[in-house]
């Protein structure tokens, strides 16, 4: 079976603690996980950047066991807005960006971002320099 | 027999619409196959171009004088202070003037904002006199309101510019971008082969007088710029190999485009002013044809360590390796990034050629040519007398 991969921001309740959640993705859904970034204050909300890959149809049933679980799950595209209409691709944000999602065209030298492969460092916020990156991690 | 031309020929041919006009990596390419005699020869100018962020930038401000009257000796523009010091209404807003209450927001913000035509909050103060009875006033400006408004940059387009790293353990943040632990980047600033001092390194073309591209429209390089260095160490083909010569330039703020200037503010630095410059290089003989045939391998710059006391140097490199996207310092490969835009230089570049090439900007003498032989000085400590 052809799998995919996506990742997903995972904002966990702060009474979700007590269920392996992720030990069922695994399990029932047969996805592998790779956390990429995570920040849990127990007894609190955690937040969970999670690279998710195996079928499409078993992404889905996760997502939905998830969701059941009052975990909310977000594609990380959409937590990351960048205002690119107003970039000069001056290079700034490609400086920090060890990922290579944020990366210069060398042939005409434009700013290509692929937000597929951002780990949510959060280097590039303060890096640009026309504080065109807002990231909603928390 | 070489070619020479004169400034005289070259406008002519700009208004009849003959002459040729490249751009400087358009000329670089054409000198893999021609001599600097046959470019002498098929080429009349070549357009230079940067879109850097030069700190040394602000603007001049008439704001006319209200009734009753005042003296501004103390001023503020978005709560940003400008200068108190020149006559009654007249001012200076530096680009790294910041706000009293937003440290992101600066002088650099406020000549943005004027350009794209937003109000802009003016408050000012001063003690009264007999012919400015006022003590204060605030009030709202705009690009329409006030009498000139023009850009006046002491110091910009540097020619050459260091490469900056880090070798500490701790991320720095500087006006060279942020730069990693370790080595974990590099950052330059120069458009290489396309830079305008670097075309001209001995600035037989530009000087007092000279007619540029200025952020979207007409300028003028007013002087030598302040830092202005032309001893520092060239390289076999006579390019500096680290910052050197500077220009300061000026012209009419309210015909400028935001999408040539623009406001910037650096993480724990401050804010800054990213200008767009073009300058046309008149190809008058062959020494000008090889000057501007320049390669990015042949610009050498010099690897600076930012994180060290007294930025200790790391090696050279060249903007050929650098635009390749990494480089080698002490046999590791690190990262290269670049702080400019050479996306906007190259439209810069575009642009003056189409104006040239529509007799539409025409390439000047300078009146004066810049001094040569000159080096800084530093700033001494000098001890109290008890």
């Amino acid at each position: 079976m052809k799998t995919v991969k996506k990742r997903f921001v995972l904002n966990f309740p702060p009474q979700s603690g007590d269920k392996p959640l992720s030990y069922r993705l695994v399990k029932e859904f047969d996805i592998s996980i790779n956390i990429l970034k995570a920040e849990v204050k127990p007894g609190k909300t955690g937040t969970l950047l999670l690279e998710l890959e195996g079928t499409k149809e078993n992404l889905k049933k996760g997502i939905a066991y998830l969701e059941e679980n009052q975990v909310q799950c977000q594609p990380l595209k959409k937590k990351i807005t960048f205002k690119q209409e107003q970039c000069i691709n001056c290079g700034n944000c490609t400086g920090v960006c060890f990922t290579g999602a944020l990366k210069m065209d060398r042939s005409n030298w434009e700013l290509k971002f692929k937000p597929e492969k951002c780990v949510v460092c959060e280097l590039c916020v303060p890096a640009c320099p026309l504080n065109l990156f807002t990231i909603d991690f928390n | 027999m070489s070619v020479t031309k004169t400034y005289e020929e070259i406008n002519r041919k700009l208004k009849e619409g003959t002459a040729v006009v490249l751009t400087a990596e358009e000329v670089s390419e054409m000198a893999k196959e021609c001599s600097p005699a046959e470019i002498a020869e098929k080429v009349d100018v070549v357009t230079t171009a940067t879109f850097g962020a030069m700190c040394s930038s602000g603007a001049v401000i008439n704001f006319g004088h209200a009734n009753p009257p005042i003296r501004m000796e103390k001023i503020r523009l978005n709560k940003v202070p400008a200068y108190e010091g020149l006559a009654a209404v007249d001012t200076y807003v530096g680009a790294t003037a910041v706000s009293e209450e937003n440290p992101k927001y600066g002088g650099a913000h406020v000549i943005q904002d004027l350009i794209e035509g937003k109000d802009i909050e003016l408050e000012a103060w001063g003690k009264g006199t007999d012919c400015y009875p006022r003590k204060h006033i605030k009030t709202i400006i705009n690009k329409d309101t006030v009498n000139e408004m023009y850009l006046f940059n002491p110091r910009n387009a540097y020619q050459n510019y260091n490469v900056a790293v880090n070798t500490t353990d701790e991320i720095k943040y500087t006006y060279m971008g942020t730069l990693l632990p370790k080595l974990k980047n590099a950052n330059y600033s120069t458009a290489g082969e396309l830079s305008p001092l670097l075309n001209d390194p001995e600035m037989r073309t530009i000087g007092i007088g000279t007619r540029i591209f200025l952020g979207g429209t007409e300028g003028f390089v007013t002087w030598q710029g302040t830092q202005f260095h032309t001893t520092k160490e060239k390289n076999e083909l006579g390019v500096p190999v680290t910052n050197a010569a500077t220009i300061a330039v000026i012209g009419n703020l309210k015909a400028m485009s935001s999408e040539f200037i623009s406001a910037a503010y650096y993480e724990k630095y401050g804010t800054s002013l990213f200008v767009g410059i073009g300058v046309p290089i008149p190809v008058l003989d062959e020494d000008i044809a090889k000057r501007v045939s320049i390669r990015n391998e042949q610009i050498e710059t010099t690897i600076l360590d930012y994180g060290s006391a007294g930025t200790p140097s790391l090696g050279r490199t060249n903007y050929a390796e650098l635009q390749s996207g990494s480089i080698k310092i002490n046999g590791q490969k690190v990262r290269t990034a670049p702080v400019a835009s050479l996306q906007k230089a190259r439209k810069i570049a575009n642009i003056l050629k189409e104006k040239l090439q529509a007799g539409e900007f025409e390439v000047t003498k300078p009146v004066q040519m810049f001094p040569t032989g000159t080096s800084l000085n530093s700033l001494k400590e000098v001890e109290e007398e008890n």
